[in-house]
C-alpha cells in the first residue's frame, strides 16, 4: 500500500477539481458528499499505510513519482517519503480533515458559496498532504505555499466584509514573510549540502560538528518560517484575525493542521536544530514568549472564536517550547492531541454559534448548558483535555514537554507551569461564561436556540471520544505504560535523541513535577469557577474602563498598533516617498523633461525649413558633397 | 562593326571618367540654377544617365556583364520615375499656370 501513497493527496485534488468546476451545478448535497467521500477514501489508504508500516522493519520509504526539475547539479524529483512521522501527520490531516468536512456540511449548510467553500476545504487537504508527504524542501514547499493560499481563499471566504477581506491579506503577508526566511533557508541548504532531498541532506548534516555556522544560519531561517506559518512572534498576529473565517476553517487550518506545519517542519529537520544548540535555544524562548505572551490575552478575551485563537497560538508556543528543549516526540504529540482538543473546542465554539444566530460575543452567552447538551459535554471534554488534567490526552503530551523543560531548564519550567495555569483559566473561563448561570443574549435569539444538526454533533462526539483517550498512545513509562508514540517515531528522531539523551529525572522529581502542573490546573479552574460560574462575573463592556494590566491584556498589549506604528506607517510613509519624490518628481521627470526638450529643440528647428525648393536642392547637394568628403578623408 | 568596337576599347577609361563627371556637373548646376521644373527634370536624367555610361565603361573594362544588366534596372526605374515626375509636374502646371519653383513655396514645416 506504501507505494500507492500518491492515491493520498489525489483524492482530496480530484475533489477540489469536481466540485470546484461543478459548483455551479452540482447540488449542495453531492459537493458535500464528493468533499467528504475524497477525505475519508484518503483517511482509509492513510491507516492502510499506517497499518504497513508499523508492521514493516524498514520504516523509512521512498516513493518517487517523476524528476520535476532537472538542471546542471540540481537534481528535484517529485517524491514523497513515507516514514513514521509523515504517517502519523496523514492520520491527522486525513482524519480530523474528514470528520470537519462532515461537520461542515451542517455548518455551512444555508450559505451560498457552499460548493466554493468543499473545494476550498479539498484543496486544502491537498496542499497540506503534500506538505507532510514531500520527500525534500521543494515538494515540501509547494504545499507550505499551497496551505497559506488556501488559508488567505478560506479566512476572506465572505469577502464582501471588508474587515474579513484584510484579515485575510494580513495572514497572507504575514505567511510571505516568514515563506521568504523558509525559502532562503532552503537555498543555503542546498548550496551547503548541494542536495534538497531529506534522505541525502540530513546523513551529511549528522556529520558536521555542532554548532556549525552555516548550520545556524540555516535553522535560523528555517525558523523564521516556522514563526510565520506556525503564528509565533513576531508574526503570530494574523492568526486571532484569521478567526474571520467559518468556523470550520479555523478548526481545520488554524487548530488542527497548517499551524502545525511549522512544527512538522523543524521536527522534520530536527538533526539540523539538534547540531545548532543556540537555535534551539532561541526557538524555546520564542516558544515559551509565545506561549505566555497569548496566553495573558486569552484570558481577557470576550469573543469566544477569539480565546480560542489566542490558545491555540499558546499551545503552539508549548510545541515550539518542545522543539526547543530537544523533545521532538513530545512536540509531535502535542500536535496530535492538540489536534484533537482543539478541533473539537473549535467545533463546539462553531455548534455555539450556530445555535446564537452568528453571535459569538460570550457576553451575550451564558446558560446554554441545557440547550446544547451534547455541545456542552463535548466542550467540557475539550476544555478539562486542554487544561492538561488526567487522564485526558493534554495531560500527557502537556506533562512530557514540561518534563523535558524541567530537565533542560528550571526557569522555562516554571513560566510553563504559569501559561498552564493560564491556559486552565482562559478555557474554564470560556466554558463557564457560555454554559452556566443565565442567557444574556436577546430573547430573539434565546427563542432560536437548539441544538446543532446531527453532522454537526457526531464530529464532535468522535473528538471528545479521541481526546479522552488520545494521550494513552504516549503514556510514559513512570505512569506503566511504554509511550508507544516515542518508540513509533523513534527512527525520524534517532540522530538526534543519540545525541541529546533520552529523560534522566528520577520518579520522584517525575511525579512531583506532573503534580505541579495538574495542582496548578485544578487551582486555575477552581478560580475560574469561583468568578465565572459562583459569582457570576461578566467581563466588561468595551467602553468601560479597566485596569492597566486587563487593558493591556483586552487590547492584546497592542501589538497590532505597534505594528503599525513601526512598520506599517513607516513602510507606507516610504512607498509614499518614493511615489511623491523618486517616482513622480525624479523619473517622470527625466522622462518628461527629454520629451519636453525635445519638443523645444525641434520648434526652433523647423524654421530651417523655408519652403524653398531650391534651397533644398543646394542642401541636398551639399550634404551628398560632404558625405563624401567625409568618405574620402576618413577611410 | 568590328572597326567600330574596336575603336570603342581603344577609348581609356579616363576619358570615361572624366567625361561622365563634367556630364554629372553639368546635370547638378542645371538642377541647383534652373527654376523651371521640367529643365531641373532633364538635369536629373543627365545625372542619371552619366552615371549609367559610367557603370557601362566600367563593365567592359572589367569584362564583367552585371554593371550593364545594372543599367537597365536604372533605365526602368528612370522611366517610372519620369511618368510620375511628369504627372506632377502637370497637376503643378494645372495649379499654378506655371512650372516655375519658386512658386512652390509652401512645402514647409
Amino acid at each position: 500500500m506504501i507505494d500507492f501513497v500518491w492515491l493520498v493527496p489525489l483524492f482530496p485534488l480530484i475533489g477540489f477539481l469536481i466540485i470546484g468546476l461543478g459548483r455551479n451545478i452540482l447540488p449542495k448535497a453531492v459537493a458535500g458528499f464528493i468533499g467528504s467521500l475524497t477525505v475519508l477514501l484518503s483517511f482509509a489508504v492513510s491507516i492502510a499505510i499506517f497499518v504497513q508500516l508499523e508492521s514493516s522493519a524498514v520504516k523509512t520509504h521512498i516513493v518517487p513519482l517523476f524528476d520535476w526539475i532537472r538542471a546542471g547539479n540540481l537534481l528535484v524529483p517529485f517524491s514523497f517519503q513515507v516514514d513514521p512521522l509523515s504517517a502519523l501527520m496523514l492520520l491527522i490531516v486525513t482524519g480530523i480533515g474528514f470528520l470537519i468536512h462532515v461537520y461542515s456540511t451542517g455548518y455551512m449548510h444555508h450559505d451560498a458559496g457552499f460548493s466554493k467553500f468543499f473545494s476550498y476545504l479539498n484543496l486544502f487537504i491537498f496542499f497540506m498532504l503534500l506538505l507532510v508527504l514531500g520527500s525534500n524542501y521543494i515538494v515540501m514547499f509547494i504545499g507550505w505555499e499551497g496551505v497559506g493560499l488556501c488559508s488567505y481563499l478560506l479566512i476572506g471566504f465572505w469577502y464582501t466584509n471588508s474587515a474579513y477581506a484584510s484579515a485575510a491579506k494580513k495572514a497572507f503577508i504575514m505567511n510571505r514573510i516568514g515563506d521568504l526566511g523558509f525559502l532562503i533557508g532552503v537555498f543555503l541548504i542546498f548550496a551547503t549540502f548541494g542536495s534538497l532531498e531529506f534522505a541525502q541532506v540530513f546523513p551529511q548534516a549528522a556529520n558536521l560538528a555542532p554548532n556549525n555556522p552555516f548550520l545556524i544560519l540555516i535553522t535560523i531561517l528555517l525558523f523564521i518560517g516556522a514563526t510565520g506559518k506556525s503564528a509565533q512572534i513576531p508574526l503570530f498576529t494574523w492568526l486571532p484575525d484569521a478567526m474571520a473565517g467559518p468556523t470550520p476553517v479555523s478548526a481545520l487550518i488554524h487548530a488542527a493542521t497548517m499551524v502545525t506545519a511549522g512544527i512538522y517542519m523543524i521536527a522534520r529537520s530536527n538533526i539540523l536544530f539538534t547540531l545548532a544548540p543556540l537555535t534551539l535555544e532561541i526557538v524555546a524562548i520564542i516558544g515559551i514568549a509565545t506561549a505566555l505572551l497569548a496566553a495573558t490575552i486569552a484570558v481577557t478575551q470576550t469573543d469566544i472564536k477569539k480565546v480560542l485563537a489566542y490558545s491555540t497560538v499558546s499551545q503552539l508556543g508549548y510545541m515550539f517550547l518542545a522543539l526547543g528543549v530537544g523533545a521532538y516526540t513530545g512536540a509531535m504529540f502535542h500536535v496530535l492531541t492538540h489536534a484533537f482538543f482543539k478541533a473539537l473546542l473549535f467545533l463546539g465554539a462553531g455548534s455555539v454559534i450556530h445555535a446564537m444566530s452568528n453571535e459569538q460575543d460570550m457576553r451575550a452567552m451564558g446558560g446554554l448548558k441545557k440547550k446544547l447538551p451534547i455541545t456542552f459535554i463535548t466542550m467540557l471534554i475539550g476544555t478539562i483535555a486542554i487544561s492538561g488534567i488526567p487522564p485526558f490526552s493534554g495531560f500527557f503530551s502537556k506533562d512530557e514537554i514540561l518534563a523535558h523543560t524541567y530537565q533542560h531548564s528550571k526557569t522555562l519550567w516554571v513560566l510553563g507551569v504559569i501559561g498552564a495555569m493560564f491556559t486552565a483559566f482562559y478555557m474554564f473561563r470560556m466554558l463557564f461564561l457560555t454554559f452556566y448561570n443565565k442567557f444574556r443574549g436577546t430573547h430573539e435569539q434565546e427563542h432560536h436556540l437548539h441544538e446543532s444538526p446531527k453532522s454537526m454533533t457526531i464530529p464532535l462526539i468522535v473528538l471528545a471520544a479521541l481526546s479522552v483517550v488520545g494521550g494513552f498512545i504516549g503514556i510514559p513509562h513512570i505512569l506503566g505504560g511504554h509511550h508507544w508514540l516515542s518508540q513509533f517515531l523513534a527512527p525520524v528522531f534517532y540522530q538526534s535523541s543519540v545525541r541529546t539523551g533520552a529523560l534522566t529525572l528520577d520518579h520522584q522529581t517525575e511525579f512531583l513535577l506532573m503534580g505541579v502542573s495538574v495542582a496548578g490546573a485544578v487551582i486555575a479552574a477552581l478560580i475560574a469557577f469561583v468568578k465565572y460560574s459562583k459569582n457570576n462575573h461578566v467581563p466588561l463592556a468595551d467602553n468601560v474602563d479597566r485596569g492597566t494590566l486587563a487593558r493591556l491584556s483586552y487590547h492584546k498589549y497592542y501589538i497590532d498598533e505597534i505594528y503599525d506604528f513601526a512598520i506599517s506607517k513607516p513602510l507606507n510613509f516610504l512607498s509614499g516617498f518614493f511615489y511623491r519624490v523618486v517616482d513622480k518628481a525624479a523619473i517622470d521627470g527625466v522622462v518628461q523633461g527629454l520629451g519636453r526638450a525635445t519638443t523645444e529643440a525641434s520648434k526652433g528647428l523647423r524654421l530651417l525649413q523655408s519652403g524653398n525648393i531650391g534651397f533644398y536642392i543646394f542642401m541636398m547637394v551639399a550634404g551628398i558633397v560632404a558625405l563624401l568628403l567625409y568618405g574620402f578623408y576618413n577611410i | 562593326m568590328e572597326s567600330i568596337t574596336n575603336s570603342i576599347q581603344g577609348v581609356p577609361l579616363n576619358h570615361y571618367i572624366l567625361f561622365c563627371a563634367i556630364l554629372f556637373s553639368i546635370g547638378v548646376m542645371g538642377v541647383l540654377i534652373r527654376r523651371n521644373a521640367i529643365v531641373i527634370f532633364m538635369s536629373v536624367e543627365l545625372m542619371l544617365n552619366a552615371v549609367n555610361l559610367l557603370l557601362t565603361a566600367f563593365s567592359v573594362h572589367h569584362g564583367d556583364a552585371s554593371g550593364q544588366v545594372f543599367v537597365f534596372f536604372v533605365m526602368a526605374l528612370a522611366a517610372a520615375e519620369v511618368a510620375v515626375g511628369l504627372a506632377i509636374i502637370v497637376m503643378i502646371y494645372r495649379n499654378t499656370s506655371s512650372t516655375d519653383i519658386n512658386v512652390l513655396n509652401r512645402l514647409k514645416w
